[in-house]
């Protein structure tokens, strides 16, 4: 099934492979992530094969191919933040939420990412929520956020997730 | 200047003056509110909030400004209140109560609350009058040199007329009055160096622009930040976007380009909105499109948004970006300047470098090349955090010592000074011996490390060597694009090597694998990322050999970061028994009764630090792991 917005915006904007990354970037922000089926969609406009669309989708840390929660949370892992602790709350959401960087909550609430630079360095350690920076953040009042967004306990564990160690950017 | 060849111009700027000075001298109270990204992290937007709503309560009306980062970011949120007929007072760290206490005392009584102001933007003479500082008078701000930076803080940068009404796009029309010949001239007798890291003269690559043959040329602005740790360039864009601008139309109109993009990260929203605003404005005003000024010049300017890749900073990747490709540099020659976007003459400054331009047009190349020391002419942003007491965006001239930037602007450090960090992931640790090196282009390179775009992490006792090595690399390599086997791999014998120190697995001989590898990739990778990406393993092994012995030979990490180094211990001296770890601790490992001194039981203690930031007496340090013996540390 094809997305006739989809459709209306590549023909307006008169796409042309060159504007691949500005398209995914229209469609990430319509849709919300990178679906198979808009990548189907494009690949069958612009005549380019879907793994060349992937190829430039996955070179970017900015595309997401999973459905986000209601919530974002971007935990920002830049220099300054990581010498301030940012590290911290990367392995707390980790832990207590059983996310690792690009998952979403299964009950669909909070997504999470982790980031390479926020660039509000000088208030570190930062994060994000719902496009809002928090400044000098704590794991301690992470969690207290991050509970109070999703209004439930953390979830109990289940045998064998551990996330790969944390890179400095997803 | 002769303004009077450029008749539109001489009346949209008097308009522009006129409503400044209308706004200055106006009866309403004026409020400048530093609203950028980093004041809005620190919660300037509730401020706004309170601002409004006590303006309200009080019927008053006053002009609210938006201002971009004055520089003090640790003082943020950063609300100024200036009365009529008297200076503009800032008061620091304004929560939304604060703003309503002092709103209420200067609109109802003239009282302007020093004990709570910070600085004055008076004379001196009010500095004794109301014995309040003036604002650049204070320790931060006093060796400072604004030039990029001089309008971020002080106008809105969502107006046009503002920057207008400073001397705005005067560098321009000046431009236009030499022609491109004279533009590249006076950008040569400026000594202006690129303002991205490598430092090559801004001038040369015009020339060679120029020169190149091609029915279109691009001119590209670099605003792809992609250092983690500096934020120069959001601050700039978001402070005082047309000075930017101003700067690509000015190198546009010297090579003879007709189209600029701005290549600006995703991750900074809000810079790509005022960048849409100004260009959308310059349009209006005719700064932008077919026959700018009546001068016959076209040009025009697009927005492009990065989509997050750090080798994209990288210009031939930048190039492959925006072509709709994955963002991989290609060897050079031939350079963007000869065949870049498109296949078309291409000239690529980082953001910085555009916003000097229009300060070298107006006032002068000679002007230029006195600030600085000789060979490194001008000033240079410096995003300067980390363990510093005041952090924030600084601008001084190159040649300046680490210790004046370090201890004199950045206050120094709470727990002792241990190194400087400069050039982001690809540039260096500098130890305490490097604090009387002039920061300029020559030295730095010399000391192992980079300049950079600007990054500067002060670092203390408590950050580890060793992790922050192991910090770089992993960033590296999750950022090396992959297509070179010396970056790809490199990195990642790095990184592997580095963690296997970390978790107290390491030998001697790693250090011989960690020369080794990278020595390879400065001697064969394909793009500058890749050569420059094994700097923080080279500086940090140069400089801090002791800390990865303690690490190797020790089985300890003194900064308490490596968690298989370590183990928490509670300092029955210092504890008061208050019970704020007890409560914070998730794995029940903090135990003690009230008053008493703590205990921590290290086979439940997972480590996570909760404690640490919670206690408020330094009570918990880190201590070598009892069950273990050391080996002898040769040092």
């Amino acid at each position: 099934m094809t997305n006739p917005a989809l459709t209306q915006f590549i023909q307006e904007e008169n796409c042309d492979p060159g504007n691949l990354i500005p398209l995914l970037q229209h469609i990430q922000q319509t849709e919300g992530y990178i679906s198979e089926q808009s990548v189907r969609q494009i690949s069958h406009f612009l005549k380019i094969s879907e793994n060349h669309i992937y190829g430039v989708a996955s070179f970017y840390s900015q595309f997401r191919f999973q459905k986000p929660g209601k919530h974002h949370l971007k935990v920002c892992l830049g220099t300054a933040c990581h010498v301030q602790g940012g590290k911290q709350l990367a392995q707390e959401v980790q832990k207590q939420f059983h996310l690792c960087s690009g998952e979403t909550t299964p009950d669909g609430a909070i997504d999470y990412e982790e980031v390479a630079c926020l660039g509000c360095c000088a208030q570190a350690a930062v994060v994000e929520i719902d496009g809002a920076i928090y400044a000098k953040m704590t794991t301690d009042r992470l969690m207290k956020k991050l509970h109070e967004l999703r209004n439930i306990q953390p979830v109990p564990a289940q045998a064998d997730e551990s996330c790969p160690p944390i890179p400095a950017s997803p | 200047m002769n303004e009077n060849s450029f008749p539109q111009f001489t009346a949209i700027q008097r308009r522009a003056r006129e409503k400044w000075t209308a706004l200055q001298n106006g009866s309403q109270p004026l409020i400048y509110l530093g609203a950028a990204s980093c004041g809005r992290a620190a919660g300037a937007l509730q401020t706004l909030q309170a601002i409004q709503e006590t303006l309200q309560e009080l019927n008053r009306s006053a002009h609210i400004v938006q201002v971009g980062c004055i520089g003090p970011c640790y003082l943020e949120p950063l609300m100024d209140v200036q009365l009529p007929g008297l200076p503009r007072i800032s008061y620091a760290k304004v929560t939304p109560e604060k703003a309503k206490r002092i709103l209420r005392a200067a609109l109802l009584e003239g009282d302007l609350s020093p004990k709570l102001a910070v600085g004055h933007f008076g004379d001196r003479t009010f500095t004794e009058q109301s014995g309040m500082p003036r604002f650049f008078d204070l320790p931060m701000l006093k060796p400072q040199v604004r030039v990029v930076l001089r309008n971020c803080g002080f106008i809105d940068p969502q107006e046009i007329d503002h920057y207008l009404a400073h001397d705005g796009y005067v560098g321009f029309v000046q431009a236009l009055q030499r022609g491109p010949a004279g533009v590249i001239e006076e950008v040569k007798q400026s000594g202006l160096r690129g303002r991205g890291g490598a430092g090559f003269p801004t001038y040369k690559k015009w020339e060679i622009c120029r020169a190149a043959a091609g029915e279109k040329k691009f001119v590209i602005c670099n605003a792809d930040e992609g250092d983690p740790g500096a934020f120069m360039n959001r601050s700039l864009l978001e402070g005082d976007p047309h000075a930017v601008l101003e700067g690509m139309l000015i190198a546009g109109f010297a090579i003879g380009a007709q189209q600029g993009l701005v290549y600006v990260r995703a991750e900074y929203p809000l810079a790509v909105t005022r960048l849409r605003h100004a260009i959308q404005q310059m349009r209006q005003s005719g700064f932008l499109g077919e026959d700018i000024l009546g001068s016959g010049f076209r040009f025009n300017i697009e927005v492009k948004e990065g989509a997050g890749a750090f080798v994209c900073g990288e210009e031939t990747a930048l190039i492959a970006s925006l072509e709709g490709e994955r963002g991989m540099p290609r060897p050079r020659p031939p350079f963007p300047a000869e065949k870049g976007y498109r296949g078309y003459p291409t000239l690529i400054n980082n953001t910085e470098t555009f916003g000097i331009l229009p300060n070298i047009l107006r006032n002068g190349g000679q002007w230029f090349s006195q600030l600085g020391s000789p060979g490194n002419a001008g000033t240079k942003t410096f995003s300067l955090v980390g363990k510093a007491r005041h952090t924030g965006l600084i601008e001084v001239p190159l040649g300046m010592t680490l210790r004046q930037i370090v201890f004199d602007i950045g206050g120094g450090t709470i727990k002792p000074f241990k190194a400087v960090q400069t050039g982001g992931p690809l540039g260096g640790c500098l130890s305490a011996t490097h604090l009387d090196t002039p920061l300029d282009y020559e030295n730095m390179r010399a000391s192992g490390s980079i300049m950079g775009s600007g990054g500067l992490i002060v670092l203390d006792e408590s950050t580890c060597i060793v992790d922050l090595a192991r910090y770089f690399l992993t960033f590296s390599e999750s950022e090396s694009c992959g297509k070179c086997t010396p970056c790809r791999v490199g990195t990642r014998i790095l990184v592997e090597t580095l963690e296997k120190i970390a978790r107290g697995e390491g030998e001697m001989g790693d250090l011989d694998v960690l020369y080794k590898v990278a020595d390879t990739m400065q001697r064969t990778a394909l793009c500058g990322g890749g050569q420059t990406a094994p700097n923080p393993v080279l500086t940090t092994l140069k400089y801090f050999m002791n800390e990865y012995l303690t690490h190797i030979q020790g089985r300890y990490c003194p900064a308490a970061v490596c968690t298989a180094l370590f183990e928490y211990r509670i300092l029955a001296e210092k504890c008061t028994g208050c019970g704020r770890c007890v409560q914070v601790c998730s794995s029940g490992a903090v135990q003690g009764e009230k008053k008493e001194p703590h205990t921590i039981d290290v086979e439940l203690c997972i480590k996570c630090r909760a404690c640490v930031e919670a206690c408020k007496f330094d009570a918990i340090v880190g201590v070598p792991i009892a069950a273990r013996q050391p080996q002898e540390v040769t040092l």
